[in-house]
C-alpha cells in the first residue's frame, strides 16, 4: 500500500515536470546564496583566526624594542633567566621566486600557549619541526616557497594568508638575521617575584594584547551585513519553494482524498509526503551547496580585497571548506523546506478524508487571508519602529530592517488587490473591466513571486541609494581631507630635514602629519599631531563643534575627535578626554572619518610633541599650485626618491578603489537577488498558465482572439511589475534611510546624509517592467499558441 | 634512576621511541645504539666533577633533587627541583642548532596542598644547561648552584610558590647497582646512576599563604642512559626512605604488563656504604589508592626488605600529590611507620 502511495505521489512530479523544476531551483538557488555567504565569512575567520593564534598577538602581551625592529637574543635569555617567561619570534619577508612571503620563526618550547601548528598537530611533528628543520607555510604560498629553500615545506590551510611558520633558528638563516629577535610574547600567567621589566629591560616596551576581537569587531559588521544579504536570498528563494510546494499540495487534494479512502492512513500519509519532500530538499540542497562554492569562489578576491582595504585584515584567496559546511548547507535546505511546507502539511492533516476535492488552484476566498497578512504586516512595521526607536546594537538594526521588510511584503497583496479593484470599477469596456477581475483573481497565485520580487526590488533600490549616497559622500570627503597637492614620506630625520629647508620657499606651506598610536576612551585610537592652517580652517567640516575649534586646537587645549570615536564613547563637544595619564582636553569638534575602522584624535602640533617627544614627523603633506614642478624638482635635486612620493589625485584613486572594492560584493548580492525574483515570477506565470486555460475558455468563447489573450497576459504581468515598483521605492527608500541612519551608524560608526537618485531607480524600473514581459512572454506565447480544441474541451468537461 | 620511566614516556613524545626503542635494544652493549647515542656498559668509571655534569651523547639526563622538610610548627613539607636533559640527536651544536632540550619540574608538596611548575629550553643559547665546576644547573631563573655540589644554593619559582634553599653534603656520593652501572630490567637496560642522599637542606618556602621558613633533608639523583623502558614495563613505583636509625633505602618497581614486577634497590648504611638490593629483594604492595586526577593511585604502601628486617607502611603525607606537568605523574613526601620509622619520597608513574 505505502509503495503504492509513493508511486501515487510521485506521479503528479511527472506530470509537471516544471513544477518540481521550480521546487529544485528555487531550493537550490536559496541554498546556494546562503551556503555561500557562509562560506566567505567562515574563510574570513578561519583567516583572522589563523593571524591571531599563529603570531599570538590576539591574546598575548608583547614586549617590542622602543625603536628600531630588532632585539638581540641574549636579551631574551637574560629576560627568561630574570624569571621573566617570554617567547621569542622573529618576523621578515622574504621573496620566494617573485612571492612574498612571511617568514614567522618561533620557539615551539617557550612560545606561550604553543604557537602555531606545532602544537595544534599532535606529539609527533616536534621532532621534525626541530631537527628537520621544517617549514610550515600557507598552500597559496607553499610551492614557491618549497622552490627557494632547501627545507622541507608542508602547506598548512590552518595558517594566515602568505605565511610560513618555522623554527626560529631556521627562521634567522633564513632571513639572515643571525642571534636577531623582532619581538618577545609575555605568558599570560607569569612567576612571583619578578624584577620589573622598565629595570631590566629598559629597552623594550610593552605593547598589552590587543584584545583578541580587535579584528573581529571591526570586520564583524561587514559580515553581518553579508549574513543579513544571505538571509534575505535564502528568504526569496523560500517563497518560491513555498509556492510550488502550496500548490503542488493543493493540486495533490484529489489524490489524498483517493489514498486516504483506499485505506492508507493519514500517518503514513504524511510521512510519505515528508519523505518525498526530504529527497527533494537533499538532491536541492546539495546542487545549491554546489552553486554556492561556485559563487563563493568567485566572490572571494572581492571580499579578501575589501576586508585588507577596510580593515588590514588578510583572508587567504583560497576557499577551503569544512565538512560542516555542506552539511550546514543542506541542513538549511532542509529546514527551509520544512518551513515552507508546515502550512500545507497542516492543511493536509486536516483535511477529512471525504472532504470534497475541489481542485481550485487557488482559494478564491483571499480577501480575507489578504486583510489577515496585512494585520500582520502592520504589527512587523510597529516592531520595526519600536527596534529603531528603542533598540541599539547591529542585530536590532538588522531585525529592524527585517521587520520592515517582512511587513511589507505582508501588506503588499492587499494593497495590490485594492489597486487592482480600483481600477475595474473605473474600466470602461468589458474587456478591460473582465482584464481588471481576471488579474486581481490571479492575484493569490502570484502574490507570493510578488511579494519576492518587491523584497528584491527594495533592496535593490535601498542598497544602491546607500552606496550612491556613501561614494557622493566620500569623494567630497577625500576632497576636505586630502588638501595638500603632494604627500611625501622620508626615511628619517635628516632626510625630513633635507626635504624641508629644500621646500621652503618653494612651496606654500608644509604640513608635518604627525601620528602615534594609543588608546584613547578604551579603544584602540590614532592620535594626529597637525599645524593648524589654512589648510585646515578652510576644508574641513564639522559635525558638531562649539566654536573656535582651529583655534583651541592650536595653542592645545582643544582636541577634534572623529565621528567613530565620538558615537562609541558618546563623547561630544564640551566633554573631555583624556589623552594619557593625568592630560585631559576638551573636546571641541567632532568630524565624519570615513573609512576609518579606528577612533582618532587630532591635536596640535605643539601638544603632540609635548606627548610624544620622541616622534618626529616623517611624513609631510606639501601644499602647492604647480604639483608635478615641485615633483620633479625633490627628485632632481636628490631629496627624495620617487617612491617617496604621492600626489593627491593617486591617493584618492587608491582610496576610491577601496570604496568600490567593498560594495563589489554586496552589488552581486543584489544582482542574484534580483535574478532570483525574477525566476519566482516566471515559475508563477508558467504554473498558473496551465491551469488557467477553464478561465481563459469563455473570454475566448466570447470571441477575443487567442493573440489578444496573449498580448493581455503580457500586459497583465508590466501592471503587476510596475505596481510593485510603485510600492517598492518607498520601500527601498525607507530600506536606505535605515542603512545610512541605523545600520552604518552601528556597524562603522559613521552616520551618512541620504541623497537620492532617480534615474538609478527609474532604470531598475525598467529593469523590472521589461523582466516582469520577459517572464511573460513565454506563457503568453503558449497561450497564444494553445489549440482551439483545448479550449473547446473546457466546456465539454462541464457537459 | 627513578623518572625513568617518566624520561621514557618524554622520550615517546619528542622521539617516537616505538620502532627506535626496538633498534636501541638489538644494539645495546655496543656502545652506541642506531641513532648514534652511547649506551651505558658495565664497570664504570666515573670523574668528578665532570660527571655532575651533562652528558649530551645519551638520549636522556637529569638531576634529580627532594627533600622532606619540617617548619617551626612541625608542619611536614616536601619539595622537588628536577632538571632533565632530553637529546633529540647525540651530541651539541651551535645556538639553536642544539639538539638538547632541557626541562625542568619544581614542587612543593604541604598536608593541604600540592603546588608544581615546569619550564622548557632549548639547548645551545644558554637559557638552560649544567656546568660541572663550579657546578651549576639552571632553567630560566630557577638554578641549583655553587661552587662544588657538596654546597649548593637551590631556587625556583611557579606562579603560586617559589623556594630558596642551601644544601651541604653530609655524606658521599652513593653508586647503585654495581658500581653506578644499574640495571633496569631483565632485558638488560641499564643507565648510570649515583646519588648524593646526604644533603641538610634549610631555606624558605613562599606559599600562597605566606613564607615559612624549613629545615630538612634532600636526596639527589643523578642518572643518565639512552635506553627508555622495556615495551612490557608499564609504569614504575619509586621509594627513596631515611630511617630515624640513619640507615637509607632506594628502592624500586617497573611493572609490567604481565602481571609481574621487576624490582630493585639499594641498601645505605649511615657511612654511605651499600648493598645492591637484587630483583625480587624489596617488595612493594598497595594498600590504599586515591582517586587523583582522575585514576586511582595507591598512596599507601607496604614495603619489605626482609633481607633487612624491613617491614614498614609508607603513606603520603598529602595524597592529592599530582604533578600537573606535560607528562603527569604523582611525586611527594611520605611517612614510614612500622618495623622502621622515617620518611622519604615516593613516585608513580604510569597509573593511567
Amino acid at each position: 500500500m505505502i509503495a503504492a502511495a509513493g508511486q501515487a505521489l510521485w506521479s503528479h512530479w511527472r506530470r509537471n515536470p516544471l513544477q518540481l523544476f521550480t521546487l529544485v531551483a528555487g531550493l537550490a538557488l536559496a541554498t546556494a546564496l546562503w551556503s555561500g555567504v557562509q562560506a566567505l565569512n567562515a574563510q574570513a575567520r578561519s583567516s583572522y583566526d589563523a593571524a591571531a593564534a599563529l603570531l599570538g598577538e590576539g591574546r598575548f602581551d608583547q614586549l617590542v624594542p622602543r625603536s628600531g625592529d630588532t632585539i638581540a637574543q641574549d636579551r631574551f635569555v637574560s629576560l627568561r633567566r630574570a624569571g621573566w617567561l617570554v617567547g621569542p619570534v622573529i618576523e621578515g619577508s622574504l621573496d620566494a621566486g617573485g612571492e612574498r612571503v612571511r617568514i614567522v620563526g618561533i620557539d615551539p618550547l617557550t612560545a606561550p600557549g604553543g604557537a602555531g601548528p606545532i602544537t595544534q598537530a599532535g606529539d609527533a611533528p616536534l621532532q621534525s619541526f626541530l631537527s628537520e628543520r621544517l617549514i610550515f607555510a600557507h598552500p597559496d604560498i607553499a610551492e614557491a616557497l618549497a622552490r627557494s629553500v632547501t627545507a622541507r615545506v608542508v602547506a598548512d590551510p590552518g595558517l594566515a594568508p602568505d605565511t610560513a611558520v618555522t623554527d626560529i633558528g631556521v627562521a634567522q638563516s633564513l632571513l639572515n638575521r643571525p642571534q636577531e629577535l623582532s619581538r618577545l610574547m609575555l605568558a599570560e600567567s607569569q612567576p612571583r617575584g619578578r624584577p620589573p621589566l622598565d629595570e631590566i629591560a629598559p629597552d623594550l616596551v610593552l605593547r598589552p594584547s590587543q584584545q583578541s576581537s580587535d579584528i573581529g569587531q571591526l570586520t564583524g559588521s561587514f559580515h553581518l551585513n553579508l549574513t543579513a544579504f544571505g538571509l534575505l536570498s535564502f528568504a526569496v528563494g523560500i517563497f518560491i519553494v513555498h509556492g510550488a510546494i502550496g500548490l503542488a499540495f493543493e493540486q495533490r487534494r484529489g489524490m489524498v482524498r483517493t489514498l486516504r479512502s483506499l485505506g492508507l492512513p493519514l500517518r503514513h500519509l504524511v510521512g510519505l509526503m515528508a519523505a518525498e519532500l526530504a529527497v527533494i530538499a537533499l538532491i536541492a540542497g546539495a546542487v545549491g551547496v554546489v552553486l554556492g562554492y561556485l559563487l563563493a569562489a568567485a566572490l572571494l578576491p572581492d571580499v579578501a580585497a575589501t576586508l585588507e582595504g577596510l580593515y588590514g585584515a588578510q583572508v587567504s584567496g583560497a576557499l577551503n571548506l569544512e565538512p560542516s559546511w555542506w552539511l550546514s548547507g543542506l541542513g538549511i535546505a532542509l529546514l527551509g523546506t520544512g518551513l515552507a511546507a508546515s502550512g500545507a502539511f497542516w492543511r493536509i492533516a486536516r483535511m477529512p478524508a471525504l472532504a470534497n476535492s475541489d481542485a481550485r488552484a487557488w482559494s478564491m476566498a483571499a480577501g480575507r487571508r489578504h486583510a489577515l497578512l496585512a494585520m500582520a504586516g502592520l504589527g512587523l512595521f510597529g516592531m520595526a519602529v519600536g527596534l529603531v526607536w528603542l533598540g541599539s546594537g547591529l542585530i536590532a538594526g538588522f531585525a529592524g530592517v527585517a521587520c520592515l521588510l517582512f511587513g511589507a511584503a505582508l501588506v503588499f497583496p492587499l494593497i495590490l488587490e485594492r489597486a487592482l479593484k480600483t481600477a475595474e470599477c473605473r474600466a470602461r469596456s468589458v474587456r478591460w473591466e473582465w482584464f481588471w477581475a481576471d488579474t486581481r483573481q490571479q492575484v493569490p497565485g502570484l502574490s507570493l513571486a510578488l511579494m519576492a520580487l518587491l523584497l528584491a526590488m527594495a533592496a535593490n533600490i535601498g542598497v544602491s541609494t546607500m552606496v550612491s549616497s556613501f561614494r557622493l559622500t566620500f569623494t567630497g570627503f577625500l576632497d576636505q581631507r586630502l588638501t595638500a597637492g603632494l604627500y611625501v614620506a622620508t626615511d628619517d630625520a635628516d632626510q625630513a630635514e633635507a626635504l624641508l629647508s629644500f621646500v621652503d620657499g618653494r612651496a606654500e606651506g608644509v604640513l608635518p602629519l604627525l601620528s602615534a598610536e594609543s588608546r584613547l576612551a578604551g579603544q584602540k585610537a590614532e592620535i594626529l599631531g597637525v599645524r593648524v592652517g589654512p589648510a585646515y580652517r578652510d576644508n574641513w567640516t564639522f559635525i558638531a563643534q562649539d566654536g573656535a575649534v582651529w583655534d583651541r586646537v592650536a595653542t592645545g587645549e582643544a582636541v577634534i575627535i572623529n565621528e567613530q570615536m565620538a558615537r562609541r564613547a558618546d563623547l561630544w563637544p564640551g566633554d573631555r578626554l583624556p589623552l594619557a595619564p593625568g592630560r585631559e582636553v576638551l573636546i571641541a569638534g567632532v568630524v565624519s572619518d570615513y573609512g576609518n575602522p579606528i577612533g582618532q584624535a587630532v591635536i596640535g602640533e605643539g601638544l603632540f610633541g609635548e606627548l610624544f617627544p620622541e616622534t618626529r614627523a616623517t611624513r609631510f603633506g606639501l601644499r602647492t599650485q604647480t604639483p608635478d614642478a615641485l615633483r620633479d624638482a625633490l627628485i632632481d635635486a636628490g631629496i627624495v626618491e620617487e617612491g617617496q612620493i604621492t600626489d593627491q589625485s593617486a591617493l584618492k584613486a587608491f582610496s576610491m578603489g577601496v570604496f568600490e572594492r567593498t560594495f563589489t560584493v554586496t552589488a552581486a548580492l543584489n544582482v542574484l537577488t534580483l535574478a532570483v525574483a525574477g525566476f519566482a515570477i516566471l515559475m508563477s506565470l508558467l504554473t498558473l498558465a496551465g491551469m488557467r486555460i477553464p478561465q481563459l475558455a469563455p473570454a475566448w468563447a466570447l470571441g477575443l482572439t487567442r493573440r489578444e489573450l496573449g498580448r493581455l497576459e503580457l500586459w497583465r504581468a508590466v501592471i503587476l511589475a510596475a505596481l510593485t515598483l510603485i510600492v517598492a521605492v518607498p520601500l527601498g527608500l525607507a530600506l536606505a534611510w535605515m542603512l545610512l541612519a541605523v545600520i552604518n551608524v552601528e556597524a562603522f560608526g559613521w552616520r551618512l546624509p541620504m541623497f537620492l537618485f532617480p534615474l538609478d531607480y527609474a532604470v531598475l524600473g525598467a529593469l523590472a517592467l521589461c523582466a516582469a514581459m520577459a517572464a511573460a512572454a513565454w506563457p503568453a506565447l503558449r497561450l497564444a499558441r494553445t489549440p482551439p480544441s483545448q479550449l473547446l474541451k473546457v466546456f465539454a468537461h462541464e457537459g | 634512576m627513578k623518572a625513568d620511566c617518566l624520561a621514557a614516556r618524554l622520550a615517546l613524545v619528542l622521539v617516537l621511541a616505538c620502532p627506535v626503542q626496538a633498534l636501541a635494544q638489538g644494539f645495546a652493549g655496543m656502545g652506541s645504539d642506531a641513532q648514534g647515542f652511547a649506551v651505558p656498559q658495565p664497570d664504570p668509571q666515573f670523574a668528578f666533577p665532570q660527571d655532575h655534569g651533562p652528558h649530551p651523547d645519551y638520549r636522556i639526563e637529569w638531576w634529580y633533587l627532594t627533600a622532606n622538610l619540617s617548619g617551626p610548627d612541625g608542619t611536614p613539607y616536601g619539595l622537588q627541583w628536577t632538571l632533565f636533559r632530553s637529546a633529540l640527536a647525540p651530541g651539541e651544536g651551535p645556538g639553536w642548532d642544539s639538539p638538547q632540550i632541557w626541562f625542568a619540574h619544581a614542587a612543593i608538596t604541604t598536608p593541604q596542598a600540592h603546588h608544581s611548575a615546569e619550564r622548557f629550553a632549548r639547548g645551545g643559547i644558554g637559557q638552560s644547561g649544567v656546568t660541572a665546576a663550579p657546578f651549576e644547573a639552571w632553567i630560566d631563573d630557577w638554578r641549583m648552584a655553587g661552587e662544588t655540589l657538596e654546597d649548593v644554593t637551590l631556587t625556583a619559582t611557579g606562579d603560586v610558590f617559589s623556594y630558596d634553599m642551601r644544601l651541604q653534603a653530609e655524606g658521599p656520593l652513593v653508586f647503585h647497582g654495581d658500581g653506578g652501572y644499574s640495571v633496569k630490567s631483565a632485558a638488560g637496560q641499564a643507565s648510570y646512576y649515583y646519588s648524593q642522599p646526604f644533603f641538610r637542606i634549610s631555606g624558605q618556602l613562599t606559599l600562597p599563604e605566606g613564607v615559612v621558613p624549613v629545615t630538612g633533608t634532600a636526596w639527589l639523583d643523578r642518572e643518565w642512559s639512552s635506553q627508555p623502558l622495556a615495551e612490557d614495563q608499564t609504569g614504575w613505583d619509586w621509594f627513596s626512605l631515611s630511617f630515624d636509625d640513619g640507615d637509607k633505602l632506594m628502592g624500586f618497581q617497573l611493572r609490567q604488563t604481565d602481571g609481574t614486577v621487576f624490582s630493585s634497590g639499594t641498601w645505605i648504611g649511615p657511612d654511605g656504604a651499600t648493598r645492591a638490593l637484587q630483583d625480587g629483594e624489596v617488595i612493594a604492595s598497595p594498600l590504599e589508592t586515591t582517586r587523583v586526577a582522575g585514576r586511582d593511585v595507591p598512596t599507601r604502601w607496604r614495603l619489605e626488605v626482609p633481607g633487612y628486617g624491613v617491614d614498614v607502611e609508607v603513606g603520603a603525607i598529602n595524597p592529592d600529590a599530582w604533578m600537573h606537568t606535560s607528562v603527569p605523574y604523582w611525586e611527594g613526601p611520605v611517612v614510614v611507620s612500622g618495623s622502621h620509622a622515617g620518611r622519604g619520597y615516593l613516585e608513580m608513574t604510569g597509573y593511567e
